[in-house]
């Protein structure tokens, strides 16, 4: 077997630093500036807002998409992450998870959307997105480092595509389920394939299509935890710090954050798609 | 110029369709292309005409090619073969957006399982057609009122589909179609979901709309009381071929083969029901002694067009139309010199089946005497649905 040796270490690494990052530096390095001004921004607007009123915004919505039940909780949880001293972390987080959500749903609804119309693309994303989601997830941190460096950005785009699988699958699925009597129906009275895509199948897959984004959301948030290993901040490097200087009180703390917010945001979601 | 013209059109599904054809032209049956090839043969070489304002039925066994068929003809699926010449324009042959607005502006259609938009109210499923050919929504909103109102859902414009009973969602399907105004209605199998009594209540409605808009309609079904009581004509379909095309009259008189028998064997109920079963009283009945104006007043009443004259002892005289009358009392001629006797005569015990000729022929109703008095008469539409439903169940308005 020793004969027998694969150097795939050293091709991607030679491919890496020979011509990616040579040749696409500079593409990588506008990139990140674009993405970092964007969480930040994200990052500063949810930190201006006065922790009672985003709380009572979020009390209200739960209400409203969720029941008595969640709103209840969002209030209780909203008040843990303040007197435990976590609302800045947690919004850091938060900001994290929208950035990166929005990213998945702008590339995977589309994605989606091509492989549920055409035969090819289906082939080609399905294997991969097995592939993505066998693989660890901190493995997705290595080449986010490697083009990002440390921090925020990585952190995002990482989680991104991370995140970005169950987007593409719902989508698919969604339109794929559109019933056959319909999609003729609307064909026979000769609307075009956009008109098909934008009147009829895309409102009839709405509720897939955001179950797959409760999904990506779920899973964005699991990622900006993790991510805290490449130095993204909040709840993730609360805990991290916790772990680390073996201080079991902060992590606890910190880890009851992550589910809090968890909790939340799925319900919030689901909310929201059942109401459509 | 006919309105729908499909010439040869073959269909077959399957891994290389051309190849079927070659067999389908060397003589090969449907069966033995399955067994050979996989293929499955959709439909086979088939031709036939659509006369504007025709309702044309198709009717055939399950399996027999009649989706595939209407389908071929808006090109829901591409053709193997053949042409489908709307109002003379190649369908097969169009480019992408031709197709879309011949689509747009020549062919509704209406659909087995509805085909509603869930998430859409009752007047934006109508409004759908208009709404993509980009008419204003002011405009498109009441044009679709209009088709609403036109089938009997005025009020339920804001529902949605789900909400309504099948019989509604199929009046929504129908004015959905109608609301595009097309000259063409392709119906695959419209009203077979629906439970009998709101199936023929929709059967009536189609031929009153039909009466009103005058459409070239095609109309799938596999049931014959349907077709007998639709069809100006009738096409038969087996294994993707059309085996007869006829009008009821004919098919029930003289089936090509043993296929099409078999369709009409239902039908010997004509051989045990007799004219008594469904002749009716005449609506409006005319004196011999009153004269043509009294006449005149009566079917004028009656909104009828031609009445019956009886003497006194209800013996039949002849039968008086309206213009004739009103000649007659113009000119002062006698009723006598007007009246018209080229009507059918029966007895009350004839069977139906010798009187289906008759009632091809004539334009008036069939009398049915007793000795030389008029018990009742028999319109052609009571003897198709006599012979589909074993009763009469229309009213005779009209004389
Ligand atoms: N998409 C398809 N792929 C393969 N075979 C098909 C397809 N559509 C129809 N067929 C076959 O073509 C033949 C005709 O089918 P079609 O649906 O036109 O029959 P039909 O007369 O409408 O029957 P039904 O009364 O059950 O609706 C059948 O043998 C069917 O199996
Ligand atoms: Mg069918």
């Amino acid at each position: 077997m020793k004969n027998l040796h694969l150097p795939l270490e050293d091709w991607t690494n030679s491919f890496v630093n020979g011509w990616l990052l040579p040749e696409l530096g500079d593409f990588f390095n506008q990139l990140s500036d674009g993405i970092e001004l964007i969480v930040d921004g994200v990052t500063d607007g949810l930190l201006i807002v006065p922790p009672f009123l985003l709380t009572f915004i979020v009390v209200v919505l739960s209400f409203w998409l969720a029941g008595k039940g969640v709103g209840l909780f969002s209030l209780a949880g909203c008040i843990y992450l303040g007197a435990v001293d976590l609302w800045p972390e947690a919004m850091q987080t938060v900001a994290i998870v929208i950035v990166a959500t929005l990213l998945s749903v702008i590339i995977g609804v589309p994605l989606g959307i091509i492989s549920a119309k055409n035969r090819f693309m289906n082939q080609l994303t399905r294997p991969v997105l097995d592939f993505m989601q066998t693989l660890p997830s901190f493995v997705y941190l290595i080449p986010a480092i490697l083009l990002f460096g440390l921090g925020g950005v990585p952190a995002v785009i990482s989680t991104f595509i991370f995140a970005t699988p169950p987007a593409v699958r719902m989508t698919n699925l969604g339109i794929r389920q559109v019933p056959e009597d319909i999609v003729e129906a609307s064909k026979a009275f000769g609307s075009t394939t956009w008109q098909m895509l934008f009147k009829v199948e895309l409102p009839m897959s709405l509720q897939t299509i955001m179950a797959g984004v409760n999904q990506t959301i779920m899973l964005a948030l699991s990622m900006a935890v993790i991510a805290s290993m490449i130095g993204a901040p909040g709840l993730g490097s609360t805990v991290l710090s916790g772990i680390s200087n073996v201080n079991v009180g902060l992590g606890l703390t910190g880890g009851l954050g992550i589910v809090v917010l968890a909790i939340i945001i799925d319900r919030l979601t689901q909310g929201i798609g059942d109401k459509l | 110029m006919s309105k729908i013209n499909v010439q040869e059109l073959t269909k077959i599904f399957g891994s290389s369709p051309k190849e079927g054809l070659n067999y389908l032209e060397q003589g090969e049956t449907k069966d033995k292309i399955l067994e050979k090839t996989g293929m499955t043969v959709g439909v086979n070489r088939t031709s036939f005409s659509v006369e504007a304002g025709e309702i044309f039925v198709i009717m055939g066994l399950s399996g027999s090619g009649k989706s595939t068929l209407i389908r071929l003809i808006n090109r829901l699926i591409d053709p193997t073969d053949g042409n489908v010449l709307i109002d003379d324009e190649d369908i097969t042959k169009m480019d992408k957006q031709t197709l879309t607005e011949t689509r747009r502006e020549k062919l509704g259609m209406v659909f087995q399982k509805f085909g509603l938009f869930p998430f859409r109210t009752v007047l934006a499923n109508v409004a759908y057609g208009l709404e993509i050919q980009g008419v204003e929504k002011s405009k498109r909103e009441e044009q679709a009122r209009r088709a609403i109102e036109d089938v009997g859902l005025k009020g339920y414009e804001n529902s949605y589909p789900d909400q309504l009973s099948g019989g509604m969602q199929q009046r929504v399907g129908l004015a959905r179609a109608l609301a595009n105004d097309t000259d063409i209605l392709l119906m695959d199998e419209a009203f077979s979901a629906l439970d009998p009594l709101i199936r023929q209540e929709m059967q009536d409605e189609l031929l009153d709309l039909q009466n009103k808009l005058n459409k070239t309609v095609l109309f799938i079904t596999h049931d014959l009381d349907e077709a007998l009581k639709l069809g100006d004509r009738i096409a038969i379909m087996k294994d993707g071929r059309i085996v007869q095309v006829g009008t009821a009259e004919q098919i029930l008189e003289h089936p090509a083969d043993e296929y099409v028998s078999n369709f009409v064997k239902d039908v010997d109920r004509s051989k045990v029901l007799t004219a008594a079963h469904v002749m009716k009283k005449p609506a409006v009945l005319a004196a011999y002694k009153d004269g043509p104006r009294v006449a005149v007043r009566k079917m004028e009443e009656a909104g009828v067009s031609s009445i019956f004259v009886v003497d006194k002892t209800k013996r039949l005289i002849g039968l008086l139309t309206i213009d004739d009358a009103i000649k007659a009392y113009k000119n002062d001629i006698s009723m006598e010199e007007v009246l018209r006797t080229d009507y059918h005569s029966t007895r009350q015990d004839t069977p139906l089946h010798e009187l289906i000729a008759y009632a091809a022929e004539t334009k008036y109703p069939i009398t049915v005497t007793e000795e030389g008095r008029l018990t009742g008469i028999i319109s052609r539409v009571s003897i198709l649905s006599g012979l589909v439903l074993g009763k009469e169940k229309e009213e005779v308005s009209a004389v």
